[in-house]
């Protein structure tokens, strides 16, 4: 591999930038380069600018201006110059240019060493002022981070990764579209302010109201603190096992209450100095005798009686008194007779917004007849009822329809309900649903035809602002993913990972935490049942807050900058009418899931990141440094933070990776050299818990970082804003659709079915689209067979085409159908996806990728790429290595509060083969990614064509992450992926294959 | 005891009313026929007997009212469901006074009354389909949208939909419940349709018995103690075909209750009849 042959500093640089790139990989690979070696040292500088020469002159210099939507922004004047800049200008230069971008710039800086300041500095005179004044105490930080950077590795190359971004992102002038202020943790968590504070450990109280009405107080630290890790907290302090349905929610500087992401850093999310927060269930299940645990049971009864009390839940008289019964023989236990006055008392609680002596009465009455019932039976018959009030569990928010009638759209289980006033005028099941999309402050959903229908069509909804729009959205992914997938969607997917964390939902669904459940052993919890005084409590559910504006300052200004942006994006769309269509239905197909625009690239995917910019630098990484690969691959898979959090959190999982590496070259069949190893197996007897294996076939990809494929993802990214996201709730979810019975017509179950075997033939396509990225020029007759494949694409994507445009007419007959959107249709389905991409250059340049990346996405072609399942793995997943891997080790030993992972890593290669992938760079073909997922495993497999001297080279990188219990055979499962992966590509030879297996030591005594 | 949603179809009492002579020149219609008023009242008679003798139901037998040619139909004039009963606001005028002698006879019975006094609101019962999970609310000629939103006011335990009903009188005029979560259908388009649209609006799931008829499709269901599923449905005289396909529901005892003359003025056999729950134990 390049990297390899690389010098010792480039390898690091390159595997420091893999691991910072991921989510980035749309910007311009010259630049992370750049930011690489100014980090490695001077000595690297100079061979930069060479290779900037090299790269520069070329298409990478362009290709990140043309994709990303520089017409939407203001700067093409320093565009021009940019790209007409020869060589000799140094990236550097290209970097600072956008003035704006102060706290990016510095965050850039951040990353590298004073040296490289400095340089930028001299060689770019434009640069603001500012920008060197920030980047003294960006210096200090780094400096900081360093330090700290041993248990927190993946941190800070997270930030690393921010202020690459950012760089790169600088010089094209996009900053402002991309970064979104609020949305990129980097540019938040580092802005300038807080840069300048030099005390990072700074420790923080959190104020958590619970259910009981009562204040949990909690220290964190105030920059790093995840979500998850006050959620743990809160979640330890209650006893609480069963914790997927519970969430905290903090109010917002709109006073709007929100879910504070667990995957994401606290401060980055409040935006202000207040530390409040409540806990409450975020998904109520629809059937609470399902719940293993009392505990569980009590706080939704307490979530329940508030919602009842407060009118939230609305319910008739009898109900009132129904459940208040329920709630006195649970909280006091039978009637007692001689009870002297039990009216005051019981006029003393809160049972109903609207409570009487009549009621009161009655309650009481009912009561007398519960005699004998335990606390726990009570408050099971107290959810037995309550489940079945048509408003349970949904979530309610304001919205006007077409006609800006006022309407409420609720949120649930089932799907998305219509509620005019109190009547419910519509209903969207998931299954119905193709696509949620937000722009702005319109929400769209994508209805699936009916049996009659040919046509989708496409219900818009206006929301009160963007905030709420993307409220709704995001209420609406996490609805979805929880209680109608088996699990939350590949990780993997370029296109969410760009969106940021933010925007997909990270936790266990329903179908997991049911399994997680059914795992607990241990005796039930004693707990006391507060009385029902505690409803004194404020009705939202959240503490009032104080707002303070101190933080939020620059998060604002950011979206402000968003907005204006945008607006401006949509003219483009408007001109370029049939650009935006086709490259909309492009985009529909590509992004599987949910895409948030161009929020927080940051965060999420290190693995995306890392494919786009150098498959090299990955294997680098997998052999330099061990415990690093492991991270990486959890992160690669699903959990970003799970990777960051594992020195502080307890980590229960085992994790096994198996790496396998084929390179075939066209004209000379490559020498296969396999090994595997075992070596982790050990571990896992240690406990139960969840193993990864992990299946890599890795391309070698060296050259992938010269040719810099990353631009066309960029494109895409670009083509997302803040304020508008989409979501195919459909698509992802492949095998696990179903499971949630739900009434829908035959033909639908079929289309569905039809729809899961495809997916499970073609892999998800979690897929980087972007990665395709292949200049235009460099086409080689090699890549025929994509080429076909791309038409095929593209002759779907203007069926596509045809069908949005004529959703519109496709109006279903229901008069009650909300909104229609019949000339809105076009539109609103176009908008969301490309508004970003809308360049008319883009146009010329991306449809080949964009065919591409569908293709990955729609295409179950076999030979592209196989995800195969290894059948030996059929354990049930437990846990997706998420965030929320901490808990496992909580659920099978609650009282076992540290745990030892112990990780190997085992690396067999072919080195010849290596070593002639490092000598040579060559050219970049085409690249993509596709990520397949099923219960227990993940398939990532990446795929590298490239050029060298007159060779085509096609790499397959397969990694496969298989999470389990112990009692997989590890052997037998890392057999059967390298027979698979053989079988798969019988032309390929395997040239490595990686190991890794990380398991859970849980040390009882401890 | 009876938690929320319990028992459908357990009914105990039974509210009608006889049929005043002008309900032969008067009562509205929408077509021509001439109604035989003698063969309307033994009609009427018999259906009141199946309530009293066969069923056993505690039958409140309201006076008719000359000055209210259709104040057979009771089931407009009120909507009960558990312990409430909604007063409803017909939507003809000349209807309204329906629901002076109905509010007092629910009123007898100890249910919460609930009265709707909003002067833009109408509601016919004869739009309101209970499946016994969720309310459809049909909107017609006769009922509005705010007649439906005080009535979801009035149940707020329940899911309330509204279903465009475009061709008929009344939404349960080519349907009615057939059981728990079966709904029976007519098979008209404008039926399907309707139908369609309230397996959307449903978070449940429901069966559906499609009968050849429209009117057919309108049966009283009841789910008695001692006698498991009844269903009066109409007569093999008047629909042999739909007759059929009752006959098909093995578990029901089938009660066939001739409404010849009643649906000439638009009456099916649910509208005669005002069908409480009363439960001893709340």
């Amino acid at each position: 591999m390049t990297t390899e042959a690389g010098s010792e500093t480039e390898v690091k640089e390159k595997a420091e930038e893999s691991a910072a790139q991921p989510d980035q990989s749309e910007t311009a690979k010259p630049e992370s380069q750049e930011v690489a070696n100014v980090e490695g040292g001077e000595k690297e500088k100079g061979k930069e600018k060479e290779k900037e020469g090299k790269e520069g002159k070329g298409i990478t210099r362009y290709l990140p201006t043309w994709f990303k939507k520089q017409k939407s922004q203001t700067s093409p004047t320093k565009e021009v110059p940019a790209t007409e800049e020869p060589v000799s200008k140094g990236v550097e230069g290209e970097e600072e240019p956008a003035p704006e971008v102060n706290g990016h710039a510095e965050e850039v800086e951040e990353k590298e060493e004073v040296k490289s300041e400095e340089v930028k500095e001299a060689t770019q005179p434009e640069s603001d002022s500012n920008a060197s004044a920030d980047t003294e105490p960006a210096k200090e930080e780094k400096v900081e981070d360093a330090t700290a950077k041993s248990p927190e590795k993946t941190k800070d190359t997270a930030v690393g990764e921010g202020a690459e971004e950012e760089k790169k992102k600088e010089p094209e002038g996009h900053v402002e579209a991309e970064t979104d202020g609020g949305e990129s943790q980097t540019s938040i968590f580092q802005s300038p302010l807080r840069l300048v504070r030099k005390n990072k450990m700074k420790v923080v109280v959190c104020h958590v109201t619970l259910l009981e009405g009562t204040d949990f107080t909690c220290e964190v630290e105030q920059k790093r603190a995840k979500g998850q890790y006050l959620f743990f907290k809160v979640c330890e302090h209650l006893n609480l096992l069963e914790k997927d349905y519970f969430g905290l929610t903090y109010k917002d500087n709109h006073d709007e209450k929100c879910w504070l992401d667990p995957t994401k850093e606290i401060k980055r999310q409040i935006r202000s100095n207040n530390w409040q927060f409540a806990f409450g269930v975020k998904f109520y299940p629809p059937d609470p005798s399902q719940l293993t645990e009392d505990i569980t049971r009590y706080l939704l009864c307490l979530q329940l009686r508030e919602d009842v009390a407060s009118g939230r839940l609305p319910c008739s008289f009898v109900t009132h008194a129904l459940l208040g019964s329920y709630t006195l023989q649970a909280e006091l236990g039978d009637h007692e007779p001689d009870q002297p006055r039990p009216l005051d008392f019981i006029s003393q609680l809160t049972f109903a917004p609207n409570q009487n002596k009549e009621m009161e009465e009655k309650i009481l009455e009912l009561h007398k007849s519960h005699r004998g019932m335990t606390p726990a039976q009570a408050d099971l018959q107290f959810l037995e009822n309550a489940k079945k009030l048509s408003m349970y569990g949904v979530d309610l928010h304001h919205a006007k329809d077409s006609e800006g009638v006022d309407i409420m759209l609720g949120v649930c289980a089932n799907g998305l309900l219509v509620y005019k006033d109190r009547l419910r005028i519509n209903r969207f099941a998931w299954p119905k649903i193709l696509k949620i999309s937000y722009k702005r402050n319109n929400f769209y959903i994508k209805i699936r035809p009916g049996e009659t229908e040919q046509f989708e069509s496409t219900v818009g909804f206006k929301l009160q602002n963007h905030r709420s729009a993307k409220r709704l959205w995001k209420v609406c992914v996490e609805n979805h993913s929880f209680f109608r997938l088996n699990a939350p969607e590949p990780p993997t997917k370029a296109r969410f990972l760009t969106l940021g964390s933010k925007f997909r939902y990270s936790g266990r669904t329903q179908a997991q935490t049911r399994l997680a459940s059914s795992l607990i052993d241990r005796p039930a919890p004693s707990f006391e049942r507060t009385s029902s005084k505690r409803i004194s409590r404020s009705l939202d559910g959240a503490p009032v807050i104080s707002i303070t504006e101190a933080g939020s300052e620059t998060a604002e200004n950011g979206r402000d900058h968003r907005l204006e942006l945008h607006s401006d994006s949509k003219d483009l769309d408007k001109t370029q009418d049939e650009v935006l269509k086709h490259q909309a239905s492009i985009s529909q197909l590509k992004r599987s899931f949910m895409e948030a625009p161009p929020p927080s690239p940051p965060q999420p995917n290190q693995w995306e990141k890392r494919l786009t910019s150098s498959p090299a630098t990955i294997r680098v990484q997998q052999h330099q440094v061990v415990s690093v690969p492991q991270t990486e691959a959890a992160s690669a898979d699903n959990a970003s933070s799970e990777t960051k959090e594992p020195a502080k959190t307890t980590e229960v999982e085992i994790e096994e990776t198996v790496v396998i590496q084929e390179v075939s070259r066209a004209p000379k069949p490559g020498v296969v050299t396999v090994t595997a190893d075992p070596t982790a197996a050990p571990p896992a007897e240690h406990e139960p818990q969840d193993q990864k294996v992990k299946v890599e076939e890795e391309a070698a990809l060296a050259e992938v970082e010269e040719v810099s494929p990353v631009k066309p993802e960029k494109a895409s990214s670009d083509s997302e804003s803040e304020e508008e996201a989409e979501y195919h709730p459909n698509v992802p979810a492949s095998i696990s659709q179903s499971q949630i019975p739900e009434e829908k017509e035959e033909e639908e179950q079929m289309k569905e079915e039809e729809e899961e075997q495809q997916q499970a033939s073609a892999p998800v396509v979690p897929s980087l689209p972007a990665e395709v990225s292949q200049p235009a020029e460099e086409t080689s007759q090699e890549e025929e067979e994509e080429e076909s494949k791309k038409e095929e694409m593209e002759v779907e994507e203007k069926k596509d085409d045809q069908e949005e445009k004529e959703s519109g007419r496709e109006t279903e007959d229901s008069t009650d159908d909300p909104m229609v959107t019949p000339e809105e249709a076009p539109e609103g389905l176009m908008v969301p996806e490309e508004s970003a991409e809308a360049g008319p250059t883009e146009d010329l340049e991306q449809p080949k990728m964009n065919g591409e990346a569908s293709l990955v996405e729609v295409d179950p072609r076999p030979q592209v790429i196989c995800c195969s399942e290894p059948p030996v793995v059929k354990t049930e997943m437990v846990t997706i290595s998420d965030t929320f891997a901490a808990q496992k080790t909580e659920i099978a030993t609650k009282e076992v509060p540290i745990v030892h992972t112990e990780t190997k890593t085992i690396t067999y290669e072919a080195a010849q083969l290596d070593g002639n992938s490092d000598g040579e760079p060559g050219v970049l073909m085409t690249a993509q990614t596709i990520t397949s997922e099923s219960l227990c495993t993940t398939t990532t497999t990446h795929i590298t064509k490239t050029l060298k001297g007159g060779l085509s080279e096609t790499r397959i990188e397969k990694r496969i992450v298989i999470t389990g219990d112990c009692d997989i055979d590890h052997d037998q499962a890392l057999a059967q992926a390298i027979k698979e992966a053989k079988e798969q590509h019988p032309d390929m030879s395997v040239t490595r294959v990686v190991v890794h297996k990380e398991t859970e030591l849980a040390e009882e005594e401890d | 005891m009876a938690g929320l949603m319990a028992g459908f179809g357990h009914y105990t009492h039974a509210v009608v009313r006889g049929i005043p002579a002008s309900l032969a020149k008067e009562a509205l219609r929408t077509s021509q026929a001439e109604v035989d008023l003698t063969r309307a009242r033994t009609e009427h008679e018999a259906y009141v007997e199946v309530l009293r003798t066969r069923l056993g139901l505690g039958v409140v037998e309201l006076p008719a009212d000359e000055s209210l040619p259709d104040c057979v139909f009771v089931e407009d004039a009120a909507v009960v469901c558990g312990e409430t009963a909604l007063i409803t606001r017909p939507g003809a005028e000349s209807r309204r006074r329906e629901t002076e002698v109905m509010k007092e006879a629910l009123k007898d019975l100890n249910l919460n009354i609930v009265e709707m006094t909003d002067e833009n609101a109408t509601l016919d019962g004869g739009d309101v389909l209970f499946t016994g999970r969720e309310f459809f609310v049909g909107l017609s000629k006769r009922t509005n949208q705010r007649g439906a939103e005080i009535l979801a006011d009035a149940f707020k335990d329940y899911a309330v939909s509204t279903v465009p009903v475009l061709e008929g009188l009344h939404l349960k005029s080519f349907c009615s419940m057939g059981g728990p979560g079966l709904i029976i259908i007519g098979s008209s388009e404008p039926a399907q349709k309707a139908l369609k649209i309230m397996q959307q609006m449903s978070d449940h799931r429901y069966d559906k018995l499609t009968v050849p008829d429209d009117i057919a499709a309108n049966c009283v269901y009841m789910n008695l103690p001692n006698k498991g599923h009844v269903l009066l449905h109409c007569t093999a005289e008047e629909f042999p075909e739909s007759v059929k396909v009752f006959e098909k529901l093995k578990d029901h005892m089938l009660i066939p209750v001739s409404n010849m003359e009643k649906v000439k003025v638009d009456g099916a056999l649910t509208c005669c009849s005002v069908l409480i729950s009363k439960n001893p134990n709340i």
